[in-house]
């Protein structure tokens, strides 16, 4: 394993940010894996930084197979991780915004090209990004449809489900978006957790990656061959607004199945405690993410689920 | 008229509510009455619009009698954001300029940006009044698409905005609330002007001046209205970018909308702790700056400033 430093940026009275690259074997650019982006993403630093781990064992026990290169990112935006904030230290913009990046603009499209410029050329792009609303997930690879996509590639990693999502305008900032484009087979995958640490989700998606990676005969490693997923397009997914604000009581969670008029969640009145509103599945289905804060606004999205799919 | 645009409750007794003002005309409206939107507030850290909002107010009730079309004011896009100095949406963390046209049945952000833009569609004319960030300070300047310029620029040289920007069209300004409305056939100016988080009174009433300039030509006033400025048109060649070469402190050494030549300094990212000067920023256009760093603390990459390089239309056609 070589330790590198992939990007330099220097600061008025902190510590140059410096991103690190964990770079394994020699050989084509087989595979490169990209973790936190945001400042709260600590479950998919932490996802990462077990994948360097292993990947080590793997190294010092002959489990690469030659002829290939790994390069690892745990982290991109631990300045601002490091003082609580999710987005860019300074001026709050998302570094996963700004791809593919440009040499001489602002501050976080300069980090971004410095980035991009190591990631290119990989056959294969590996992220574990997050959702902007509280929720979980059933863990899944989700791929935009760029026409570039391939979906049976994202079968490989034997999760559950790969979900395809048509891109919208402010998607051709992200580094998946981009690493399409340029010619690699991205995959974004998805956890429960974002700010805290959800071991099994974690373990999860840590051996999905290494199934992928043992089926694209980069390393080798035996392990129970998955799911054979489920491929949905994400206007598939019904999306379920709360009627009202209040107190969110979860009733059903990722994964459950939900038939018609089951009820799904009860809003309670803040102040009174008493049941101000229910939230009822508008069809039978599998839930396939859920609000997961105490607290819901009226027209949030409490629940999406994948219709007339029987778990 | 106070008027509900949208509203959503929140957790614990309280609904955020976007209001305008709805003005009705007091002498006969028929159908070929119009209607002009003034908007703001879309980023809670931008207040330069609060007070063109009330001015603008102000002015129309001191002579109601000479109001002749409808006149919507948007005071605040984002009231969460306004009252707590946010420039997102709190709790998301989202850019409000970027959730636009919103869906029906989306998520709440998208939601109420498709009830706004409801609201506004069909309008005669819809200004969008910006004030940049908490870190620059922009001349009052009206930016347009190049997708629109042939439609829209005869509109932005009403509003007495020292220049008008014509840009490229980048995709994720497809998320924006003028896109939006200018790609479905109404009109919208986005304005920028003055620096986040304060009031430039003197941008403010230039602004309001040519409002009533443009209400005037539209029919929608009656009464007097200033006359305006010829802006400079501009396209993005002839915008220079400086951009700080190492992190500091800068400190400029030339005031807003000032001409400087090539070469010329525009200030010095220096080290507090040594006293050792990091960066000399220069110029590499005769121009005048139109955006200049108003935040001292920048890294590697932070804008200090734009010029408007020299060679421009109004110049080209001069004899």
């Amino acid at each position: 394993m070589i330790k590198e430093i992939l990007f330099e940026l220097p600061s008025p009275y902190r510590e140059p940010m410096q991103i690190h690259g964990y770079r394994f074997g020699r050989g084509d650019k087989s595979v490169c894996i990209v973790g936190s982006m945001r400042g709260n993403e600590i479950q998919q630093l932490y996802i990462c930084s077990q994948l360097v781990h292993m990947l080590q064992q793997f190294e010092k026990r002959g489990m690469l197979v030659k002829g290939n290169e790994i390069l690892i990112l745990p982290s991109v935006n631990h300045f601002s991780m490091n003082i609580g904030k999710r987005f860019w230290a300074m001026d709050n913009s998302d570094v996963n915004r700004m791809y593919p990046g440009y040499s001489e603009g602002e501050t976080t499209q300069r980090i971004a090209a410095g980035v991009f410029d190591r990631v290119q050329g990989y056959r294969y792009g590996i992220q574990f990004p997050s959702f902007y609303m509280p929720g979980d997930f059933i863990p899944h690879v989700r791929m935009m449809d760029t026409g570039f996509q391939s979906s049976s590639l994202a079968n490989l990693f034997g999760l559950p489900y790969v979900l395809i999502r048509k891109p919208r305008p402010y998607d051709t900032g992200t580094l998946n978006y981009n690493w399409q484009i340029w010619d690699t087979n991205a995959f974004s995958v998805y956890t429960k957790e974002t700010d805290r640490i959800d071991e099994d989700s974690a373990h999860m998606a840590i051996v999905s990656v290494l199934r992928f990676l043992s089926r694209m005969g980069i390393i080798k490693y035996n392990c129970h061959s998955g799911f054979i997923a489920s491929i949905i397009q994400d206007e598939e997914l019904q999306s379920i607004q709360c009627p009202c604000a209040g107190i969110f009581q979860r009733l059903k969670k990722p994964g459950d199945s939900v038939s018609f008029g089951e009820e799904m969640a009860n809003i309670l009145h803040p102040l009174e405690g008493n049941v101000i509103g229910h939230i009822y599945s508008p069809s039978d289905g599998i839930v396939f993410f859920a609000h997961s804060s105490p607290l819901i606004n009226e027209h949030t999205t409490a629940f999406r689920i994948i219709r007339r799919l029987h778990g | 008229m106070i008027q509900e645009v949208v509203s959503v409750g929140l957790p614990v007794d309280e609904r955020m509510k976007i209001i305008k003002n709805h003005i009705v005309p007091s002498g006969e409206i028929t159908e070929n009455t119009k209607r002009i939107c003034i908007v703001t507030g879309t980023h809670g850290d931008e207040l330069e619009g609060q007070y063109v909002c009330y001015e603008l107010n102000r002015r129309i009730n001191e002579q109601k009698d000479h109001l002749k079309g409808f006149v919507d004011i948007y005071p605040a896009l984002n009231p969460l954001g306004i009252d707590s100095i946010t420039r997102g949406i709190p709790m998301f963390d989202l850019d409000m300029n970027r959730v636009f046209p919103g869906t029906e049945s989306g998520a709440t952000t998208e939601y109420v940006a498709a009830q706004v833009l409801n609201d506004m569609k069909g309008a005669d004319m819809v200004i969008d009044i910006h004030a940049s960030n908490i870190f620059l300070r922009e001349t009052p300047q009206v930016r347009i698409n190049e997708l629109h310029e042939d439609w829209l620029v005869p509109f932005a040289k009403q509003i007495n905005v020292d220049f008008v920007w014509v840009h490229s069209s980048a995709t994720v300004l497809e998320s924006t609330l003028a896109y939006s409305l200018n790609s479905t056939g109404t009109p919208c100016l986005v304005v920028e002007m003055g620096v986040g988080m304060r009031i430039t009174k003197e941008y403010g009433t230039q602004l309001v001046d040519g409002i009533f300039h443009l209400m005037k030509e539209m029919g929608i006033w009656d009464g007097d209205a200033p006359e305006v400025r010829e802006p400079i048109i501009s396209t993005d060649g002839s915008v220079s970018f400086v951009n700080a070469a190492d992190s500091g402190i800068f400190v400029p050494c030339v005031q807003h909308w000032q001409k400087v030549k090539r070469g010329e300094p525009i200030g010095a990212i220096v080290a507090p702790a040594t006293g050792e000067i990091l960066h000399r920023a220069v110029s590499a256009v005769d121009g005048v700056v139109f955006t200049l760093r108003e935040y001292p603390v920048v890294y590697s990459g932070s804008l200090l400033a734009r010029i408007l390089g020299e060679k421009t239309e109004q110049q080209e056609e001069e004899p």
